[in-house]
């Protein structure tokens, strides 16, 4: 080595992490897009909800279930959706496409930094959204907990993993806010419906309920759905989601770009 | 098509010459899918120099210096910094290279303050940020948000980010761009501020001016390939420009006062005005024979063969009719 080494001791402290996260907190903050759609938006569902009166008494044709607990794992995966397919890469390109991320790529911060910073953001948001749920549904609509504790939250776990998988993927491909944007939607709305948010699992013809066990969200709620009512989630549903999750985490590796 | 040269002087007295170049850069080749980018370019920068790259646009100068800061990866060729490979130690190299480069933004809703803070700490040695803040005038802009920064206070914090972990090596990407003219001349004294505190700088620019008041060194680009690199002056002479002094004498003389100086080569008397050609120092030449004959040069004009007299008498193409289009 030349006589320039002896400049090289120093590392980035690792407290500049804090740093990094509270200024990305500051700019959720300012640029509020994942509260609306993460918790802004569970809380209108919930509010209309409850301006339902059937929403609280069981339906025959649910098997005795009412229809808020039939839903409620559906507005799970509502805020997951929202907060890993539009909020996370919207984000992320916004970034990329003004040349944030590029101005960051010269300093010495470990690229992976604002990665983790932002999925660190909107995980926080969705513990805030899933909380609000938990404590309306309690308290709202007579919700019980989970009679399958340990398999609600894997099968939570999961659903996580595989959606930030793909909110990530969407982030590393996408060019540009509306590209993201755009690519979140042809997700979201796909999953969101085979997680029956527009008419429930047990309500669909076969062949759509075959590929709701397919999806994402599909098998997560169905698998959350299993564990509310005493269910351990099947192994079908829990390997979909690790699928979903191992695959795009790997694309989304494999395709990441700073510019 | 002149030779490329990659060094065109050896080290001076004073050089220190275990320490090495601060950059060298050796036979760098940049494709973008079919377009050469950067072809064979190859030069060293010295230890606290003012290293100059200036070319039209697409000559391959951002290209060759995101390369250097380890952004791009080679498709050939060998670059140290500071003895450290930009691919291999990124991490390393970063935290003694700060780099303002085009296209780089900050979040909009953050504000000059909280942005420098964050910058601040991302090195473990940072620089005095009240003193980064006092000497590029953004101490009472702290509470700013990013996106209501005019383009001159952009500018102005893009390269107190450079510095702002004090560098050994900053590398600035038309760093004057967008700014007025007062600002353009405060940057150019910080820059040398900056260089007199030892700092390392390439400077990459289309303004002749900038990079004739600034850069000891020129690399001259030119589609992707090296024309010259030199001293301004050098760049200058080699383009085989004279320099012309023009004046009005306070009283008549004979011509053979000057003729028969050694950096003169021409006298023409055009009215009232005089015309004297030649090479070297030919002002201060000029100006000291009259006045030892009592003659003082009145209404004084230099025109000295500049930047871009080099740059067409090389490519034989102009260097700045192309950039105009683009940048203004």
């Amino acid at each position: 080595m030349t006589a320039h080494a002896s400049l090289l001791s120093a590392r980035t402290p690792r407290s500049a992490f804090g740093k990094l996260l509270q200024s990305e907190t500051k700019v959720a903050w300012r640029v509020p897009l994942g509260l609306i759609l993460g918790v802004a938006v569970p809380i209108f569902v919930l509010v209309i909800f409850r301006a339902i009166p059937a929403m609280n008494k069981p339906a025959a044709s649910l098997g005795g279930l009412t229809w808020f607990s039939v839903y409620f794992p559906v507005l799970i995966a509502l805020v997951l959706a929202m907060l890993s397919l539009i909020s996370l890469p919207v984000h992320l390109a916004t970034y990329r496409e003004q040349g944030i991320l590029r101005r960051m790529s010269t300093t010495p911060v470990p690229p992976a930094w604002m990665l983790a910073a932002q999925v660190i953001i909107n995980l926080a948001l969705a513990v805030v959204a899933l909380g609000i749920l938990v404590v309306a549904g309690t308290a709202g609509f007579g919700l019980g907990a989970p009679k399958a504790p340990g398999g609600f939250a894997l099968a939570l776990i999961l659903t996580i993993a595989a959606m930030f998988a793909i909110g990530l993927w969407i982030s590393a491909i996408a060019r540009t806010a509306g590209g993201a944007g755009a690519i979140g939607q042809l997700f979201l709305y796909p999953l969101l419906f085979f997680a029956g948010l527009w008419s429930p699992q047990e309500r669909m013809p076969p062949v759509l309920q075959h590929i709701s066990e397919w999806s994402p969200l599909g098998a997560s709620v169905h698998a959350l759905q299993g564990s509310m009512q005493g269910t351990f989630p099947s192994a079908q549903s829990l390997l979909v989601l690790v699928g979903w999750a191992v695959v795009f985490g790997f694309l989304a590796v494999r395709f990441f770009r700073w510019e | 098509m002149i030779p490329v040269t990659t060094e065109s002087r050896p080290t001076g007295p004073g050089s220190v010459p275990e320490t090495g170049p601060a950059i060298e850069v050796r036979r760098l080749r940049k494709i973008y899918r079919a377009t050469v980018a950067v072809d064979d370019v190859s030069f060293s920068v010295r230890d606290g120099e003012i290293f100059g790259i200036l070319g039209p646009n697409g000559a391959g100068k951002t290209t060759t210096v995101e390369c250097v800061i380890g952004l791009r990866r080679p498709d050939a060729g060998d670059i140290r910094v500071m003895g450290l490979d930009p691919q291999a130690d990124r991490e390393d190299l970063h935290m003694i290279v700060g780099a303002q480069l085009q296209a780089s933004a900050l979040p909009a809703q953050l504000k000059v303050g909280e942005i420098l803070d964050l910058y601040h700490s991302f090195y473990a040695e940072a620089a005095d940020l009240a003193e980064i803040m006092d000497s590029l005038g953004l101490a009472e802009k702290q509470n700013a948000y990013y996106k209501s920064l005019s383009g001159g206070l952009k500018q102005r914090l893009s390269i107190a980010l450079a510095l702002i972990g004090n560098p050994k090596v900053a590398v600035l990407d038309e760093m004057t761009t967008g700014l007025d003219p007062q600002a353009r001349r405060d940057t150019w004294h910080l820059i040398e501020q900056v260089r007199d505190r030892g700092v390392t700088i390439i400077l990459v620019t289309h303004y002749m001016d900038e990079a004739e008041r600034l850069c000891d060194r020129i690399a001259l680009l030119d589609r992707g390939r090296i024309v010259a690199i030199d001293t301004p002056d050098g760049l200058a002479g080699r383009a085989g420009v004279d320099k012309r002094v023009r004046f009005v004498p306070s009283k008549s003389f004979d011509d053979h006062l000057l003729a028969g100086l050694p950096e003169v080569r021409k006298i023409e008397h055009e009215g009232e005005h005089v015309i004297v050609t030649g090479s070297g120092d030919l002002a201060n030449a000029v100006i000291l024979t009259l006045a030892a004959a009592g003659v003082t040069a009145t209404d004084l004009h230099l025109d000295i063969a500049n930047l871009e007299d080099a740059f067409v008498a090389l490519t034989g193409r102009h260097l700045h009719d192309e950039i105009g289009r683009v940048h203004r």
